[in-house]
């Protein structure tokens, strides 16, 4: 079963394999979720779960959010995200049934959503990773800026304005970022915990989504053809 | 139970409790796992600790010997399950936390004062655990 699920980034430690080889790792508390809707082509156009993950004070919710919580039978939640399944599959699951790292038993690859630490407003050198001018030959209080932006009709720039898109300073972080085909290290289920491989955006404590990789890289979907011939 | 407690208990699992004593300066001997293929076998390397950096599952040693006028360095997190076991072999009189000054003695300036006949040291003396 292909599940989503959501939790939070708890941080990153180091475990050795069998083999002795140092693997760096996320550590992640995923789950339980909870189903709060069932989305079907008949009443919404497209099949799709809906899950709920985390505690929050209901004074700090919604009453209508709460309502919809309830139907599942479930205390209020404060992250909601959905996730589609093939035609028909929906029925697989049920209102209010709950969905662990168990459900992820199996799973060779996970992709990982989070939101990336929030830099502010930085220059075209630290958000873009542009070389900055000269810092000599008669540069004089220029050495970190971007350089021409181009004329108004080049191909760069058109109409009275530049391209839309241009790499420039600006608000630098806070945006959501996914990381994919990561190695699943260790499942924990009685503690919920999912250990990945490498690092995830954000900082720790910050929500994530994590979800079984789709489209792997060659040599990792190599690796789960094997697997799943050996089953 | 707390972020910080969760990854501590996963540490836990990996972080050795029967370490001896020993910090810079010190010669010990590092029993080395090394496996071929099946079989495994123990390997020992005798140096100088120049280095311990790092805590908890983190800690790094550097240890030295030297080989036919050729300095040899080798680097282990402590913690690693390639290394069986460590074991201490001459405790000495170290006035520096990293001695890479060290590499560039030779002779007898390249000895370290024994802390057994070093007066202001003792041996039993509170050092930094892994």
């Amino acid at each position: 079963m292909s599940v989503t699920l959501l939790g939070k980034k708890i941080g990153m430690t180091r475990v050795y394999t069998d083999a002795g080889v140092s693997v760096p790792v996320t550590v992640l508390e995923v789950g339980p979720c909870v189903v709060t809707q069932i989305k079907t082509k008949e009443t919404d156009g497209y099949d799709a779960v809906q899950i709920g993950w985390g505690e929050i004070k209901p004074r700090n919710s919604t009453i209508p959010m709460i309502g919809h919580d309830v139907k599942a039978g479930a205390s209020p939640l404060r992250h909601h995200r959905e996730f589609r399944v093939a035609e028909g599959k929906a029925a697989d699951f049920t209102l209010g049934q709950t969905l662990t790292v168990k459900d992820l038993a199996g799973t060779l690859y996970v992709d990982v959503v989070g939101t990336s630490k929030g830099k502010g407003f930085q220059g075209t050198m630290k958000r873009w990773n542009f070389k900055g001018l000269f810092a000599s030959h008669g540069t004089e209080r220029k050495h970190r800026s971007p350089g021409s932006i181009g004329s108004l009709c080049s191909n760069r720039g058109f109409g009275g304005g530049l391209k839309k898109g241009k790499k420039m300073s600006g608000h630098m972080g806070a945006e959501q970022v996914t990381v994919r085909n990561l190695d699943v290290v260790r499942v924990d289920e009685e503690r919920n915990l999912l250990l990945v491989k490498g690092p995830i955006a954000g900082a720790n404590n910050g929500f994530v989504e994590v979800r079984p990789s789709v489209r792997l890289y060659k040599s990792k979907a190599a690796k789960v053809a094997k697997a799943a011939a050996g089953k | 139970m707390g972020q910080q407690q969760i990854i501590e208990s996963l540490n836990a699992e990996t972080i050795k409790k029967d370490i001896p004593l020993f910090d810079v300066g010190d010669t010990i001997n590092v029993h080395n796992r090394i496996v071929e293929g099946e079989k495994e076998r123990i390997q020992v390397f005798q140096g100088v600790v120049i280095s311990r950096k790092g805590r908890g599952i983190n800690e790094i040693l550097v240890v030295r010997k030297v080989v036919d006028d050729i300095g040899v360095e080798r680097i282990w997190p402590i913690n690693s399950p390639l290394i069986a076991k460590f074991e201490v072999v001459r405790r000495a009189d170290a006035r520096r936390a990293k001695l890479y000054y060290i590499r560039e003695r030779t002779g007898k300036s390249r000895r370290l004062r024994d802390r057994r006949r070093g007066l202001k040291h003792v041996a039993g003396l509170p050092v930094r655990q892994g």
